[in-house]
């Protein structure tokens, strides 16, 4: 297939129809607006449903209600709006509803600025909401690995019986670039004989539900649930990573940041220093393992964010105090340069920092 | 011999965990009911509230799903957009109903969305063990109102029905009790109807419940519904303020 020029958001919107996805429920909100504008017109071509809730609280449910009827269903916001979404996130995971969240990351906190942000790492890869639950979290760098990992959200959301989340920043939503849509679904996936489509005098009834009022039982689920998590961890983890072997320096960063780092180490590489790269796709499960990959003689890791250091946590975990660990970042909505990220590089690399 | 009596097939044999004395078993067996007499219940989806009536995911013997508290018409509306040929309902109390989930219930009624919910409003928090309700009667007390509800503190208590039926999607809005046999053969009415509002496509229908809680009101049962009958039913006068034209 040949490639088209789209707009993030709106890649988000092709994509997911093209992954089976026929109903979306949102609120809109800078800067992931596109994302329902373009399902208003996209989904009732294809005989979907596109709906616009009268908040993000009542949206998150919507898909509740359309994913436990066995829908293929996507909601997508940004930061504030997801926030909101955390309540239905959580009731998702515990009821095991399948369905797709898009994030389009701005600053932060509260309602912040309008401009790109990578400060929901905690919310995302920690929870959010209430309970033991985890969710699947793609980080996409350009708008080709939007609609590669959106697609792939779904099948995972399906295959795991779990929300999957995708954590883009602003900058993927509002940036253009070519993509091309490839045929890649599983068609392997187990049908849905939970989902509540009324029984037609066939089968048992089917509940959707995540209330276990004794407590042994809520513990019950919570081991299976953990079970589908380890399987996450070992199954579903994926990164982008090299020079780490001889690094002077390795640079963790993600999403839109992961390309300005890119920047930065060649321009470091002109400067005579080596650094390398490690850049998570999935945010959870995270790439933990690649740190043994690291030059043991590194000077140091450089984690990267449109933040005030959430990423660092992991790269602490990661690293397991081999080395030393820092932290460079712009945030509110502000983006790091490739200057600055090399300022940093070089302070590390010299042993002045 | 023949059978006078059978409990209704739109129940499962889970026996309910409601109070002696709650009217929330009457208003199940009227749903149920209803399901089977108008021949949906195979094709019915619930949907559970947060609320004393959480667990009705368990007794309507229907495919069910359990909403977070409020949120139940958002849910229902997302399985009726998904399948627009199946009965989807929701059973709701008043706080669910009428405090956090104001939202939803007024924006799918504004909506139209084709779907019937089932308002029990008891006036009080019956699961979280008797706080105020915004449907508590002034002068009622409470264990968040113990002195009892007083208009400057709290408001007038919210009269769902009457705002609901200034709806234009909202099709069918009917207020009934479950104090009396008289009573409830008129509430199983207003419930069929309702179903039928759904069925016939017209839009959002809502059946408004008064129902009691002898634990958390602190009466035994026959005092609560003395207690109903003497102070919700004049504050909220029973009757239809919206019916549906009958396809013909
Ligand atoms: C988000 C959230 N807030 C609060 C609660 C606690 N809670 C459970 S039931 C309930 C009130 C239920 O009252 P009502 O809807 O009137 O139903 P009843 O129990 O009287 O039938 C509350 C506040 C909850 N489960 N979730
Ligand atoms: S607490 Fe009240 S509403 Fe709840 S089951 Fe008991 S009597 Fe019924």
């Amino acid at each position: 297939m040949s490639k088209v020029l789209m707009k993030g958001n709106e890649a988000v919107g092709a994509a997911a129809i093209k992954a089976g996805c026929r109903y979306f429920f949102g609120y809109p909100i800078t800067p992931s607006s596109e994302i329902p504008e373009y399902m208003s017109k996209a989904l009732p071509e294809v005989g979907g449903v596109f709906l616009q809730a009268e908040s993000e609280v009542a949206a998150i449910n919507m898909v509740y209600g359309a994913g436990g009827a066995g829908a293929r269903v996507m909601t997508g916001s940004s930061s504030p709006g997801i926030s909101l979404k955390q309540e239905g996130i959580t009731y998702a995971a515990g009821a095991e509803i399948p369905c797709v969240i898009v994030n389009m990351m701005r600053g932060g906190p509260g309602l912040g600025s309008i401009q790109p942000g990578q400060a929901d790492y905690y919310q995302s890869t920690r929870g959010g909401g209430n309970g033991d639950y985890r969710t699947l979290c793609y980080a996409p760098a350009s708008i080709q690995e939007t609609v590669d990992y959106v697609m792939l959200a779904f099948d995972k959301a399906d295959e795991y019986r779990n929300p999957v989340l995708i954590c883009a920043d602003g900058m993927i939503g509002q940036m253009m670039e070519a993509v091309e849509f490839k045929e890649n679904l599983n068609k392997n996936l187990p049908a849905k004989d939970w989902a509540t489509t009324g029984t037609k005098g066939k089968r048992e009834k089917n509940i959707v539900n995540s209330l276990f009022l004794e407590a042994e039982l809520c513990e019950d689920h919570n081991i299976r649930l953990e079970k589908k998590y380890k399987l996450m961890e070992e199954n579903e983890v994926l990164y982008e990573a090299f020079g780490l072997e001889d690094a002077d320096v390795v640079c963790v960063a993600y999403g839109t940041t992961s390309r300005i780092v890119k920047t930065a180490i060649k321009l470091a590489a002109a400067k005579g220093i080596k650094v390398g790269i490690i850049r998570p796709i999935t945010l959870w499960p995270y790439p933990y393992a690649i740190y043994k990959d690291i030059n043991p003689n590194c000077k140091g890791i450089l984690g990267v964010e449109m933040s005030q250091g959430q990423i660092m946590d992991d790269i602490k975990i990661g690293i397991e105090g081999r080395m030393p660990v820092y932290f460079h970042g712009r945030t509110g909505g502000m983006v790091p340069t490739p200057a600055g990220i090399l300022a940093e590089i070089e302070k590390i690399a010299g042993g002045t920092k | 011999m023949t059978m006078v009596y059978e409990k209704s097939k739109g129940l499962t044999d889970v026996p309910f965990h409601y109070c002696p004395g709650c009217t929330h078993g009457v208003i199940h067996k009227l749903v149920a009911e209803t399901l089977v007499e108008l021949g949906v219940l195979e094709d019915a989806i619930g949907v559970a509230p947060v609320g004393c009536s959480v667990l009705a995911y368990k007794y309507f013997n229907c495919d069910m799903q359990e909403a977070a508290h409020g949120r139940a018409p958002a849910v229902a509306t997302g399985i009726k957009r998904v399948h627009p040929e199946n009965v989807v309902f929701t059973y709701q109390g008043d706080g669910d109903l009428a405090s956090i989930g104001t939202a939803e219930i007024v924006h799918a009624a504004h909506r139209g969305e084709k779907f019937t919910t089932i308002f029990v409003n008891n006036a009080i928090y019956g699961m979280t063990g008797g706080q105020m309700a915004p449907t508590t009667l002034i002068g009622q007390k409470t264990t968040t109102s113990p002195l009892g509800r007083t208009v400057e503190h709290s408001g007038m208590p919210i009269r769902m029905s009457e705002m609901l039926a200034t709806i234009d999607g909202a099709k069918f809005v009917e207020r009934v009790s479950v104090d009396t046999p008289a009573n409830i053969r008129k509430a199983k009415k207003a419930i069929k109807r309702a179903f039928e509002c759904q069925i016939q496509g017209k839009g959002f229908a809502i059946v408004e419940v008064l129902s009691t809680c002898p634990t958390n009101w602190g009466y035994t049962p026959v005092k609560a519904l003395g207690w109903l009958q003497e102070n919700m039913i004049p504050y909220y006068p029973l009757g239809n303020f919206r019916d549906f034209e009958e396809d013909k």
